[in-house]
């Protein structure tokens, strides 16, 4: 029974949770599939190299922003309109700027960006040839000095005796 | 000494780089529109769906456009500023109601009241679009010649409207 009666207590207070949900909406737009299937490709496409703007690290394809859905729709009409894919990107580019495309342009502002880990990685690869370089030369071979060789038979025929 | 001076130093760099990234909104993007003619719009006034409003009746006049909703939680921390910003006339404040039902609209303004001289109603959030919203709220300082100069994201506190705003709405009303 009282089982029965905070399970009821919890619905009620789910039903409220989903009124307040419906009061704080946003006006939804449809966000639904054209009916051209190379529409659809396209937007399939070109949405995975756009990042959505609210939840940043999403793509304009994945995100279930309310947001992210108006620019699908906007994408789909521009398409049906007949603008190219680069059009639609200038299109974007202009409102949101670089920041929407997920893979940033060659521009000299973005030079660091692309090239910098290959400028990095030569660095490396330079001051690993150097200090390889530099030990090779420390470990030369020297030949060895009458002293040396007298030593050195010194140790071996004592060694040898050990064995015998 | 210098061999070990070197990897210190470029911890030191590292470390300041990271700390300017760490104060730095992410959220916060620089807008493509800054310097850009404001997108032009005719959009049913709120509390008079029969009359317009468009940017290009704002030409000559320096004016900032608020995008605004009911559904969003921070235009409710904005919301008592504006009324001191619009009665202090530094700047005339007009309203862009972003993908929100009229109705619930028009009950957020009667509830806490409406600080704009007129809110255009973008029901579908296409203008929006055109004018690069990514999140409520977001104010836009406008100039005589119908240039966007200035874009805020995230209400407009008190700091943000003496310090960024005030001194450009000033200087562009000199021009």
């Amino acid at each position: 029974m009282n089982n029965q009666m905070t399970r009821s207590r919890l619905l009620a207070l789910l039903l409220l949770c989903l009124l307040a949900s419906f009061a704080m909406a946003q006006v939804q737009t449809e966000d639904q599939p054209s009916d051209d299937p190379v529409i659809e490709q396209r937007l399939a496409k070109l949405s995975h190299e756009l990042r959505c703007l609210q939840c940043q690290n999403q793509t304009l394809a994945d995100s279930p922003s309310d947001l992210a859905a108006d620019l699908r729709r906007e994408i789909r009409a521009q398409m049906k309109a007949g603008k190219s894919d680069q059009e639609i990107i200038a299109f974007l580019t202009q409102r949101y700027g670089q920041f929407i495309l997920y893979r940033p342009r060659v521009t000299p502002l973005t030079y660091l960006l692309w090239f910098g880990p290959f400028v990095l990685l030569l660095a490396g690869l330079l001051v690993l040839f150097r200090y390889i370089k530099q030990r090779r030369d420390q470990i030369t071979e020297q030949p060895l000095t009458a002293e040396d060789r007298r030593r050195a038979e010194e140790m071996l025929a004592s060694s040898r005796k050990e064995t015998a | 000494m210098l061999k070990y001076l070197i990897p210190l130093a470029i911890f030191l760099v590292l470390v300041v780089f990271l700390a300017i990234g760490l104060t730095r909104n992410p959220q916060e993007l620089p807008s493509a529109l800054i310097d850009k003619p404001a997108p032009t719009f005719r959009l049913p006034q709120l509390k008079q769906p029969d009359k317009t409003f468009s940017a290009e009746d704002m030409r000559g006049k320096v004016w900032m456009l608020n995008v605004w909703a009911s559904w969003c939680v921070a235009c409710r921390d904005e919301h008592p500023f504006l009324f001191e910003y619009q009665k202090s006339g530094a700047v005339p404040i007009y309203g862009l109601n972003y993908k929100d039902r009229p109705e619930d609209a028009l009950g957020w303004l009667s509830e806490l009241g409406d600080p704009y001289l007129l809110s255009a109603v973008d029901l579908d959030g296409r203008v929006a679009i055109d004018y690069g919203v990514y999140g409520a709220p977001e104010s836009y300082i406008i100039d005589k010649s119908g240039t966007i100069r200035m874009k805020h994201v995230g209400p407009v506190m008190p700091e943000v409207w003496e310090k960024k705003i005030l001194p450009l709405v000033q200087e562009l009303n000199r021009q």
